[in-house]
């Protein structure tokens, strides 16, 4: 009757399943990369350490995602937003790091400055060649945007699909000011042509399976905090705001300090996946930011089932999966018609995702279970000859 | 027209409502509407639909604010049309849903755990941890609802009428000085009925109860003074015997 442990209550079955397969793919895959030899039947290309890095990143996004809309019933479609900011910040520090080893060898100026004649570094672009002060902003930024845009919406009552087509204009609107030249982040092309992190070559085997590590490490530490706060008090406030809003209220509680709250974290994840994606693929420019991103993250969490945060990453490994399956082939052109298929396919019928219907699954069977033993008990006495 | 004459500071009433009119796109919804309640008491309101009950509801929660008139709560100490929903809540008022609201997904022990007097901030509950005094304060509001046996359930498995139990345990688990509820027999048995004025009567021994109610044997099983509105205002108020056979109620309410 007592709440158990704070261990055992943020680590249940489930998730220690996660983090041991996590854990465990995050020692398998630079290990079959660095150590087996290239010919091996076991070896993985270094093009798979930096795919499977990317299916990380989008995994916290989709973690992310599932924290607010899953426990809290807030369906952003704005987080493409939140991931592009923090990649844009860890841009920012990878452009700094290129020095004057750019095609146009300026020492301070980032080349796309130089190409539109810009004397001298913008205030915003200060501080970004320290490595710390430009990770403090990958939170900070998406934080900041995540806090005061939810202050508005939240005190606003702004709930539900309305919601929802707001944080879609608001993407929308980065992408717009991004892509401008004058904004000061490279415009159309964004930032690219990164030569190092903290001094090791990005382009580098090692820094890859570092990368992937590191991501991996990332969202190991972003579900336990997800589940320290889903399965604490506050995270029972959030699921009654969601299933009851106005009761919640009514009994006293804040709604809109614990969405913001909840919303506030959840930018700020959203921001460390960018940061983390931006190394590995190489580029950041405004494309991250446009409306369909952060449909398609959204879909991620419906397909693998919103509020079970291992659902959603496991909906963003199998949705990315089938992306990059199918793009690659004969049968590219239609991977949007699969996609919207897809999602219309798990409204209809899966509509708790694998994850929700699995556990429903078995839910179902242990009380089906017991239920049968209990009729063969009563049954059993009752009909000794039970012949035909 | 305004019945109550007495000054909102000086006022010995917990809850004092004056003159207080609320529009919805021209429609009144109340309409002048006044009256007391004195601490320790137990009122029942009655009406026909759109007399204005649930909107008056709305009014004292913070949820719907007056177009005009006066909202005092306390011995006219707090101005409830200046504050909001959570403001009033932790003031001491708690409200029963019309229809039952509980928190579906959660436990009863939940709900009830959610609903404790408790610091209802972001950092409090993050960093909540239950205690045995916490725990013996739910197995006293169960007891008082006789839900105990139903402590570990689901509550979007229970009844009806156990929903309905459960919302009043869990406006009884904030400790309010005033309950405000909402309908609380409507698509009860007879039996269940009957426990609840029960159940009311019990609550009522230490804390102020509004009944909201259409039920006229419930009511009278309440044996407490009764207001009936009409059309937004005060249309009689006494004792169930004389509300029931005024003309006027048993024109627009009762019928004939």
């Amino acid at each position: 009757m007592m709440t158990a442990h704070p261990l055992i209550r943020l680590l249940d079955r489930g998730s220690t399943l996660f983090l041991v397969l996590l854990g465990a793919f995050a020692i398998a895959i630079p290990v079959l990369n660095l150590l087996m030899p290239e010919g091996s039947a076991l070896h993985v290309s270094t093009y798979f350490v930096a795919l499977f890095g990317k299916y990380v990143c989008y995994g916290l996004l989709a973690l992310s995602i599932d924290l607010i809309w899953g426990y809290v019933g807030i369906l952003s479609l704005g987080h493409g937003a939140f991931f592009a900011l923090g990649g844009y910040a860890m841009g920012m520090y990878l452009m700094r790091q290129i020095g004057d080893r750019g095609v146009y060898a300026n020492p301070i100026l980032p080349d796309f400055m130089v190409f539109l004649n810009w004397s001298e570094l913008p205030f915003f672009w200060y501080g970004f060649q320290n490595f710390f002060y430009a990770m403090l902003m990958v939170l900070l930024v998406p934080g900041l945007l995540a806090f005061v845009f939810g202050w508005f919406a939240f005190r606003s009552r702004v709930t539900g699909v309305y919601l929802s087509i707001i944080t879609q204009a608001m993407t929308y609107a980065l992408l717009l000011g991004f892509f401008r030249n004058n904004f000061g982040f490279g415009g159309n092309n964004g930032l690219t042509d990164f030569k190092d992190i903290l001094g090791f070559n990005v382009q580098a085997e090692g820094t890859r399976n570092a990368l992937l590590v590191t991501s991996c490490i990332a969202l190991a530490v972003c579900f336990l905090i997800c589940r320290a706060i889903v399965t604490s008090k506050f995270g029972k406030v959030l699921i009654g705001i969601r299933d009851a809003e106005s009761r919640t209220r009514f009994l006293g509680y804040r709604v809109e300090a614990y969405k913001l709250f909840v919303f506030t974290v959840s930018a700020c994840m959203a921001g460390v996946a960018g940061a983390l994606y931006v190394p590995q693929v190489g580029i950041i420019n405004p494309g991250e930011f446009a409306p369909g991103n952060s449909i398609e993250a959204a879909i991620w969490v419906a397909v693998g089932g919103r509020g079970t945060l291992t659902g959603a990453v496991l909906g963003a490994f199998v949705v990315n999966y089938a992306k990059t399956f199918f793009t690659s082939g004969a049968l590219a052109p239609y991977w949007l018609f699969m996609l919207g298929g897809l999602f219309i396919g798990t409204t209809l019928f899966m509509p708790r995702g694998i994850i929700g219907t699995y556990n429903n699954w078995r839910a179902g069977h242990a009380d089906k279970a017991e239920a049968r033993s209990a009729e063969a008990k009563a049954a059993a006495p009752a009909q000794p000859s039970a012949a035909e | 027209m305004s019945t109550v004459q007495a000054d909102p500071k000086t006022t010995s009433a917990l809850l004092y409502l004056d003159g207080i009119s609320v529009s919805f796109d021209g429609f009144k919804a109340l309409n002048e509407l006044s009256f007391i309640v004195e601490p320790g008491e137990m009122r029942a309101i009655i009406g026909p639909n759109g007399a204005g009950k649930t909107t008056m509801m709305d009014v004292i929660t913070g949820k719907t604010r007056p177009d005009e008139g006066d909202v005092f709560f306390q011995e006219g100490k707090f101005d409830l049309s200046k504050l909001d929903e959570t403001e009033i809540a932790t003031l001491g008022i708690g409200r029963k849903f019309q229809k039952p609201t509980v928190f579906e997904m959660h436990t009863v022990e939940d709900n009830l755990q959610l609903s404790l007097k408790n610091d209802r901030g972001v950092r409090a509950t993050l960093f909540w941890q239950s205690s045995a005094e916490q725990e013996a304060r739910i197995d006293q509001v169960l007891d008082t609802v006789r839900l105990k046996h139903l402590r570990a359930r689901i509550a979007g498995s229970l009844s009806h009428g156990q929903k309905q139990w459960l919302e009043i345990a869990m406006l009884l688990a904030q400790d309010p000085k005033l309950l405000l509820v909402d309908e609380p027999v409507a698509g009860m048995t007879d039996v269940e009925t009957m426990q609840t004025a029960e159940l009311l009567r019990e609550i009522n021994k230490t804390k102020t109860v509004v009944v909201v109610e259409h039920d006229m044997a419930f009511v009278r099983e309440l044996g407490v003074k009764v207001t009936c509105l009409h059309e937004g205002s005060v249309l009689a108020e006494g004792s169930i015997d004389q509300v029931s056979t005024n003309d006027r109620v048993v024109e627009v309410y009762l019928g004939r």
